[in-house]
């Protein structure tokens, strides 16, 4: 198992989100998240690389890195966390100051300390590989939402991250863009990436995902592969909420 | 009544158009009084302002940081400062600093004490504007500055200050066009700037509207070419931030 998650709590306040998450994702397989609005797929991705700091439990990355949130982990440990995966946001924000190719580069450069060149010849053929490699000297402004999205995705993948985290990353886009951004990850994922996606493209989730994971009310509720869940689901929470999603009334 | 025609016609014109008999405009005055004046705003306003604006915009950074930090110690010791300087008016400033110092023992020239009291003025104004620029940042920044393995210090001025800088450079000139005018009041601590120029010969001649339109006029030019300059510079930010 690349990840492996046991006992994961969070709450703001007074309101428990998560209430203790098991999951384990293997690698170079595609974890599809689905569930209600609010029922905590957002929390549990950020938790994962502590943008959003959980109360309880672990999280851990094979032999390298084990860290229990029982008490504050340092804040080595959480740029540890951090650096091991890359996360595409449902709004983007990509840095407005920046060119594409500069957005790209900023992790490698800046983090990583890696040299100019190299990082420039990577960065040219990230963009290359989310098609934008003629964008390169645009800054967002500039792009389409399609497009911020695809540099999105390849400033994530620049610093080499061992996971790639979406968050429903095709949400805010107009329904005919949607596709654009599907196809790389889809290309992602050939390419033996490991990524948790949130998501409510129940189709892409079937096609793409080796796992679906459902969550309500702060549990995973049923989680197998995309056949089982999608087709035979047997919770009655999972069977209601693919219902609604499939027949909007 | 000889220098009228030594002034030339429209001076002349001019003069009998405001219908004086003693003339309002007293060009030769003008003349003399002119150069002085220029002369104290190059040797002491200009560098005020500069010196001033600039040791008080880092003071103002500073300052920010330290009301944004997670120390309760330094976020208290920031607030105090900005509560002071804001609550108390520019002139009383001046004064503790040049005369309240000086009858302590503690003595320093004019010049550096204004120096003093205007860095710590744009210090404590400013240090709200660039709190709010920082702040106007969207948090997604930092989370995709964190998301890359940023630590707190880098996502801060490789990401965020960037684009504080943008929205904090509107408010931050027409904080500098205020520094131009209110170094005026260095006058009071006997800094011969353009303003205490005017005052000296006006002292002297007796000619006081004459000689403070004139001050008033020279500060207008300044100020309404700086805020010309400002105007672009607004229209060219505005291209490149994001909306
Ligand atoms: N920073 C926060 N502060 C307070 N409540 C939050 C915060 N983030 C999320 N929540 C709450 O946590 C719950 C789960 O949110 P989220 O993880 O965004 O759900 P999902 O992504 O599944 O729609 C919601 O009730 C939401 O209002
Ligand atoms: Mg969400």
């Amino acid at each position: 198992m690349l990840v492996s998650v046991q006992n994961l709590h969070k709450s703001f306040g007074d309101l428990d989100v998560l209430k203790g998450i098991d999951l384990s994702i293997e690698k170079g397989s595609v974890v599809a998240v689905i569930g209600p609005s609010g029922s905590g797929k957002t929390t549990m991705l950020r938790c994962l690389n502590a943008l959003e700091m959980p109360n309880k439990g672990t999280i851990q990355f094979e032999q390298d890195l084990r860290i229990s949130f029982d008490k504050m982990p340092s804040k080595k440990e959480i740029l540890q966390l951090r650096r091991k995966s890359g996360m595409v946001f449902q709004s983007y924000n990509l840095f407005p100051h920046k060119t594409a190719i500069q957005n790209v580069m900023e992790g490698p450069i800046v983090v990583q300390k890696k040299e100019k060149a190299v990082v420039q010849k990577l960065a040219e053929n990230l963009l290359k590989k989310v098609g934008l490699e003629e964008k390169m000297h645009l800054y967002p402004h500039q792009l389409s939402g399609g497009q911020q999205q695809r540099v999105g995705i390849a400033r994530a993948l620049a610093i080499e991250p061992e996971l790639m985290l979406f968050d429903e990353p095709t949400s805010a886009l107009d329904p005919e863009i949607v596709g654009e951004v599907l196809t790389v990850i889809r290309d992602l994922a050939n390419e033996g990436w490991t990524m948790a996606i949130v998501t409510h493209e129940l189709k892409f989730a079937e096609e793409v995902a080796d796992h679906i994971v459902f969550i309500d009310g702060g549990y995973i509720v049923e989680q197998g592969p995309p056949a089982e869940i999608l087709k035979n689901p047997k919770e009655p929470r999972t069977k209601q909420f693919l219902n609604r999603l499939l027949n909007p009334s | 009544m000889l220098k009228f025609q030594k002034n030339g016609l429209v001076k002349m014109y001019l003069n009998n158009l405001l219908g004086a008999a003693d003339p309002i405009v007293d060009w030769e005055l003008f003349q003399s009084s002119l150069w002085p004046m220029i002369q104290g705003g190059i040797q002491y306003t200009i560098p005020l302002t500069l010196i001033s604006f600039t040791i008080g915009i880092i003071i103002a950074l500073l300052t920010a940081l330290a009301r944004l930090s997670n120390s309760k110690i330094l976020a208290g010791i920031a607030r105090v400062y900005v509560s002071a300087i804001r609550g108390t008016p520019l002139l009383v400033q001046l004064s503790i600093i040049f005369f309240g110092l000086a009858s302590i023992g503690l003595v320093i020239d004019p010049f550096p004490s204004a120096v003093i009291a205007f860095s710590l003025n744009v210090g404590a104004y400013a240090s709200e504007i660039i709190r709010a620029s920082i702040l106007s940042v969207p948090k997604g920044q930092w989370e995709a500055g964190h998301a890359i393995g940023m630590t707190h210090k880098q996502a801060l001025t490789r990401i965020i200050l960037p684009q504080a800088t943008r929205v904090s450079i509107p408010p931050l000139s027409n904080s500098f066009i205020s520094l131009v005018k209110d170094t005026s009041l260095a006058s009071t601590i006997l800094v011969t700037e353009l303003f205490r120029k005017s005052q000296e010969i006006a002292a002297r001649t007796y000619e006081f509207m004459q000689l403070y339109i004139t001050a008033a006029i020279l500060y207008w030019i300044v100020c309404f070419t700086l805020s010309v300059i400002q105007g672009r510079i607004e229209k060219r930010l505005d291209r490149y931030v994001a909306k």
